[in-house]
């Protein structure tokens, strides 16, 4: 039983006002003003510290599919010593399913801009860079337009609201590589490398960009900060679910009638973010499966959908994640063997190849599964699939081999029976 | 071939390195610059990149050939990538694929004879809830494909017109 209102919900990323991504607009509907009350108020922002914890109060957690509490991981900036200091907005958006910062990049990106001066205010930060991905070439376009316009207004530069901080503020963008999503991947990629993730330790908060300090946040974690300064900690921690709250741009995509980018509030029951908000399944078919957060976060059978919510701990109970809250959703008539193989041939497109068991792990993972999709398989091939996803996961640099490792374990698990039909088949044929 | 960046193109080399405390993260966004004025960024381009920044040949072509979206050798005049990852492969992103090698003739990876038309298939172009898609040529989606859309599309090409941006809508969102 769900309590979240998510249908008297005011949107607060994206509210509904006609041109709000101009400058003008966005000042007329008190634009730019957390930035000026962190920056001018002292009575009530006595220090840098105390935006951060604010911040890490309210509990944004990280929008980018790990749901990290934004604040405490701007804690961990080591104290400033003078020298450099970075803050990596991750614009990257390439797992499959989502498609919600470009949202923010169209229709806001003045919210997310100020959300970065804060956060840079906050971690004593003197440079921001925003890597998007280089297919975006229309919101790349529009985030310089907008970082121009904020510039020329004096939200971004020198000596901010005539106070004594600066900061730049420039776009990268990539171009084309799913794993520079990956947070040190995409610090390689903004150094003018190859997009090879990093060893951690060290952590990027110690030695990110050029060796500095730097602090990595997804673009729609850091469009959450203004209206956190400006209504409170608590103000935010009582939309959606208790532990995992605050409003949330859904994604939905697959067999719905009305797909798209929706804000509403975390913890709305699946079922009603499918029926009510996305219209339904398309023709009139039933509901089959439900991949909830993009495509590593593990498939849910409709069976299993019933008083389950969109945030992480009641995705928890039933064996998922929120990932990056894009909804992949598909009808009765959905191949399970086909879909899954799909997933597989995207991560191993996309492994960089610096670890033995995620390049030769995400090869095998793709290569049985298309055998088996042909009708080659058999049952046994399974038990290889399984075995092949428990000596990737863990074991890497980074976690793209988990996430290849775990759409092949748990759709497997959750569609045993279809995957066995379809190796039977070839047994049958055979015989 | 041997290539020169104009006038132009230097100065905003100069922009663009100095967004950054040293030279080698001007790498991509000069590989860019170079695409643009060429078409491609193949192994001479590289080495023009290279020089001009005063980074080793090595160096700018590891970066070119890890990114896909960097072209290697000459393409066709509009490169259709189209989407056939998971949102739109339930969606009809391999019919709409078929569709394109039938209609121009050629199988996926390669270019029309006329050189208007190179095909590939590409991963997630984060247009999930707008399946089946395609981006022509680094730039303008196209979404929503059908048969139909898919004529019209290869029709204006042929003539010389490019779609203009498709603005998606918010489905809540009333004022746009
Ligand atoms: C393979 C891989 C791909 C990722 N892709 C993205 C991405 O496209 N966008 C993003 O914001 N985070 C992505 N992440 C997560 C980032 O590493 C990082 O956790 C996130 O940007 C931190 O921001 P947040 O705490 O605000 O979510 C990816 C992680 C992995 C392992
Ligand atoms: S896990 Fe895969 S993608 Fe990540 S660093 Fe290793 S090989 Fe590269
Ligand atoms: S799956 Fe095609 S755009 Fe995301």
């Amino acid at each position: 039983m769900s309590t979240v209102d998510w249908k008297n919900f005011e949107p607060v990323l994206i509210p509904d006002i006609k041109d709000l991504h101009k400058i003008d607009v966005y000042e007329k509907n008190g634009g730019y003003q957390a930035l000026k009350s962190i920056l001018t108020d002292k009575k009530k922002w006595a220090d840098p510290k105390s935006v951060v914890n604010e911040v890490k109060e309210a509990n944004i957690r990280g929008r980018g599919g790990a749901g990290f509490n934004a604040g405490l991981k701007w804690s961990f900036m080591p104290p400033a010593d003078g020298g450099a200091r970075y803050l990596a907005c991750n614009g990257d958006e390439s797992e499959p399913g989502t498609f919600k910062d470009r949202k923010i990049f169209e229709y806001n990106p003045h919210l997310f801009i100020e959300g970065a001066l804060i956060a840079a205010y906050a971690m004593e930060i003197t440079s921001i860079y925003v890597y998007i991905r280089g297919e975006y070439l229309p919101y790349i376009k529009m985030m310089e337009k907008a970082i121009e316009d904020a510039y020329d207004k004096g939200y971004i530069g020198k000596s901010i609201f005539g106070s004594s901080f600066n900061v730049d503020f420039y776009v990268h963008s990539g171009a084309g590589a799913y794993i520079c999503g990956e947070e040190t991947s995409m610090l390689e990629s903004l150094e003018g490398k190859r997009g090879y993730p990093r060893v951690k330790p060290p952590f990027p908060a110690q030695k990110g960009l050029w060796g500095r300090p730097t602090t990595i946040n997804n673009i729609e974690t850091l469009s959450h900060v203004p209206a956190v300064i400006n209504r409170g900690a608590q103000w935010f921690k009582n939309i959606g679910a208790p532990t995992h709250p605050g409003p949330i741009l859904y994604g939905i995509s697959g067999h719905v009638n009305k797909p798209g980018v929706y804000e509403l509030p975390s913890g709305i029951p699946v079922i009603d973010l499918i029926n009510e908000v996305a219209g339904g399944i398309r023709n009139g078919k039933k509901l089959k499966a439900v991949i909830p957060g993009g495509s590593s976060t593990p498939i849910l059978r409709a069976d299993q959908l019933e008083g389950i919510t969109m945030d992480a701990d009641s995705l928890r109970t039933v064996g998922s994640m929120l990932g990056t809250a894009g909804m992949v959703v598909m009808d009765e008539d959905t191949d399970m063997v086909d879909v899954l193989w799909r997933i597989a041939h995207f991560y191993h497109h996309e492994s960089c190849g610096q670890c033995t068991p995620c390049r030769e792990g995400t090869g095998w993972l793709e290569k049985v599964l298309l055998k088996i999709k042909n009708g080659e398989g058999e049952v046994r091939d399974l038990d290889l699939l399984l075995d092949v996803t428990t000596q990737m996961e863990g074991r890497t640099i980074c976690a793209l081999a988990d996430a290849a490792a775990w759409p092949v374990r748990f759709t497997i698990n959750r569609f045993r029976d279809e995957f066995e039909a379809r190796c039977k088949k070839s047994v049958h044929a055979l015989a | 071939m041997t290539y020169e960046f104009t006038t132009e193109d230097l100065k905003e080399i100069e922009k663009i390195k100095s967004r950054y405390p040293e030279v080698k993260p001007a790498t991509l966004p000069v590989l860019w610059i170079a695409q643009n004025r060429f078409g491609h960024v193949d192994p001479d381009v590289q080495k023009l990149v290279a020089a001009t920044l005063d980074l080793p040949e090595a160096h700018v072509h590891g970066v070119a050939t890890f990114y896909t979206q960097y072209y290697k050798e000459k393409k066709g005049k509009y490169v259709l990538d189209v989407c056939t990852c998971l949102s739109c492969q339930l969606c009809g992103g391999y019919d709409m694929l078929h569709y394109l090698e039938e209609k121009l003739g050629i199988k996926t990876g390669e270019t029309s004879n006329d050189g208007m038309f190179t095909l590939n298939q590409v991963e997630c172009l984060g247009a999930c809830g707008y399946a089946p898609m395609l981006q022509i040529t680094n730039d303008k989606y196209v979404n929503n494909l059908t048969p139909e859309k898919i004529d019209k599309l290869v029709d204006s090409l042929k003539k010389g017109e490019e779609p203009s941006y498709e603005k998606m809508e918010m489905p809540l969102r009333k004022n746009n």
